[in-house]
């Protein structure tokens, strides 16, 4: 029995948190998180969740009181945006050195100077490099659908999971969005284990300072120094790419929708062109390559589901055949090029995929992106074929300046 | 697809209005709609828009409508102060509240323009908030009569998930009233 409720992105995350009954929820409201964080207060008040609400002064507490509730045993949750992330960036590191399952909304927004409350993915994007898995949502069924698996891939690899989505964009856009029974979401997602627990019962240190090599433990077991336990998260990552396809599979049958594992793709099987990006605006990528299509172009689309772990092998498969390249990015490494086109062009190094990859900066500050723009845009990349030799620049969609 | 930009002011239930008719279109059957208020700070008073999408289809696109196929006019003041009509198809229909005819509006271009004195419906039916008529749900019952998207019916059903019963019952009755008082100029033309 289906139950489709019509609701924004950040109704369909406090839904999709709810139903997987966190024990500690501590964050601090930003526009365009805001509401996301006043529906679960109100599920908590309400009794609806049996969780404790801490209020804290800023981000950087909102993260570390999940770090230490999920020390001691708690399932948790947190969400921000934009400077609000930035303001966490030393504790990110801190929770996915400590290996905690922690899971997070980042509702996607610009980051100042100069200030904008309105959408990019710059936010999310500049901690890529933080050890979080970054799974990136297309649309509110997704929003609820992940937040959901990210419990289940989070506390099975013990790595933090950053469920990110466009703010305002997703975020205040309403559509109908099936809600998952709640029975059936505890019989997909397992209670958590922790991997240590800190109690009274069983003082210990944490985290302690390490020295640069391996040491003995005061019993004299030889214990993993800072590079070793450094490795064991990068060898984590390695084993969540099977992890997060396996939960999304598993997810499929359980519940009737699959969104892709690490990926996506949109008639990619006969396509020339394929456009590629993460979140909302790979959806408006879809509607381009119908309009691209009804004009005899075969287009197609890539969305990058998981930015970490990189989905290498399935973006080598999903673009083998392509014969021109687009990225549309709501972010850029300034000073290069959007980080996906980078991470791109890297994976297809060494493979058979020759094909020209151009680089679209999109959508910054809210600037609105239209599927026509993204079709002109796919329309100029095939004109371009016959260019044998292609240069490394990034073009800025719909920005005009002196 | 049908593309609906809705006009009025803050604190008039423009994002509500865009609310209920995306539930009375999914109820009607449409697969595929969406509703957005105008991305970030509100002011009341101030001019804004709201948006509703409906199609069969899910809807992919989340950008900004850029030429709407209806746009609903909440508050007629706004008129002179936005270009509607810039971000209106031509051909396209024009739902406002107005106690004027369709020829004592200087409407220029091809469009069918439906008006509804829905401010009036909702004084004589005492459907007040802090003093104000209530003319968002009317304006539903206008757009049921010149659309023919969403029933009466949908649209009473779509009432009852955003409000409780009793509101819900109050709102509906101004709704049926501007229903049936709508009156529509086909494709409005004016030298």
């Amino acid at each position: 029995m289906s139950n489709v409720q019509i609701i924004t992105g950040n109704e369909a995350a406090a839904v999709g948190v709810k139903l997987c009954d966190p024990r500690v929820v501590a964050a601090y409201p930003i526009t365009p998180q805001s509401s996301l964080a006043e529906i679960l207060s109100r599920y908590v008040e309400g009794g609806e969740l049996k969780a404790e609400y801490v209020r804290v002064e800023g981000e950087h507490s909102a993260l570390t009181v999940c770090i230490s509730a999920s020390t001691v045993g708690a399932r948790v949750f947190t969400a921000t945006s934009s400077n609000g992330l930035l303001y966490m960036h030393e504790q990110l590191h801190w929770a996915a050195g400590s290996r905690l399952p922690i899971v997070m909304c980042c509702v996607n927004r610009g980051v100042g100077a100069p200030w904008s409350i309105f959408n990019d993915q710059q936010d999310s994007v500049a901690q890529r490099d933080t050890g979080w898995i970054q799974m990136y949502c297309r649309d509110n069924q997704e929003i609820i659908d992940t937040i959901i698996q990210a419990y289940r891939i989070a506390e099975q690899v013990y790595i933090p999971v950053m469920v990110c989505y466009d703010g305002f964009v997703l975020s205040h856009t309403m559509m109908p969005v099936d809600i998952p029974d709640h029975e059936q979401v505890l019989k997909f997602l397992p209670p958590y284990k922790p991997h240590t627990i800190l109690s009274p019962e069983d003082p210990r240190t944490i985290n302690s300072v390490l020295f640069p090599g391996r040491r003995e433990n005061p019993e004299g077991v030889l214990c993993d120094g800072y590079m070793e336990m450094r490795y064991k998260l990068q060898a984590a990552f390695e084993k969540a790419r099977a992890v997060i396809t396996e939960t999304n599979a598993a997810f499929a049958s359980s519940f009737g929708r699959d969104h892709g594992g690490l990926i996506w793709t949109y008639m990619t099987d006969d396509a020339e062109l394929v456009m590629t990006g993460m979140g909302s605006i790979a959806a408006e990528a879809i509607a381009a390559a119908d309009m691209l299509r009804n004009e005899g172009i075969k287009a197609g689309v890539v969305g990058i589901r998981v930015f970490r772990p990189f989905p290498t092998d399935d973006v080598i498969q999903a673009f083998e055949r392509a014969q021109a390249i687009l990225t549309f990015e709501k972010a850029i490494s300034y000073g290069y090029e959007g980080a996906l086109c980078s991470d791109l062009k890297a994976a297809f190094y060494g493979t058979g995929i020759h094909a020209p990859v151009h680089n679209y900066v999109a959508g910054l500050g809210g600037r609105d992106v239209k599927p026509r723009e993204l079709a002109e845009a796919g329309r100029n990349a095939l004109a371009m074929l016959d260019v044998r030799t292609m240069k490394n620049e990034t073009r800025w969609l719909n920005c005009y300046t002196g | 697809m049908h593309e609906v930009i809705w006009h009025g002011r803050g604190g008039q239930g423009v994002v509500l209005a865009a609310q209920i008719l995306a539930e009375s279109a999914y109820l009607q059957g449409f697969g595929g709609v969406t509703s957005a208020p105008t991305f970030g700070p509100e002011r009341r008073g101030a001019p804004l828009t709201a948006s509703t999408r409906i199609s069969d289809a899910p809807i992919r696109t989340v950008s900004q409508i850029e030429q709407a196929d209806i746009a609903v006019v909440l508050d007629p003041t706004v008129m002179t102060i936005v270009d509607i009509f810039g971000r209106l198809k031509n051909g396209g229909t024009i739902i406002i509240n107005t106690p004027h005819s369709a020829d004592d509006l200087s409407i220029d271009g091809c469009f069918t323009v439906a008006t509804v004195d829905a401010s009036g419906i909702a004084r004589k039916q005492r459907l007040m908030v802090a003093g104000a008529p209530v003319m968002n749900t009317p304006m539903l019952g206008a757009f049921a009569r010149a659309t023919g998207l969403v029933s009466l019916n949908c649209v009473e059903k779509g009432l009852k998930k955003k409000m409780p019963a009793d509101r819900a019952a109050a709102n509906f009755s101004a709704v049926s009233a501007a229903f049936d008082v709508t009156v529509i100029t086909p494709k409005h033309e004016r030298d």
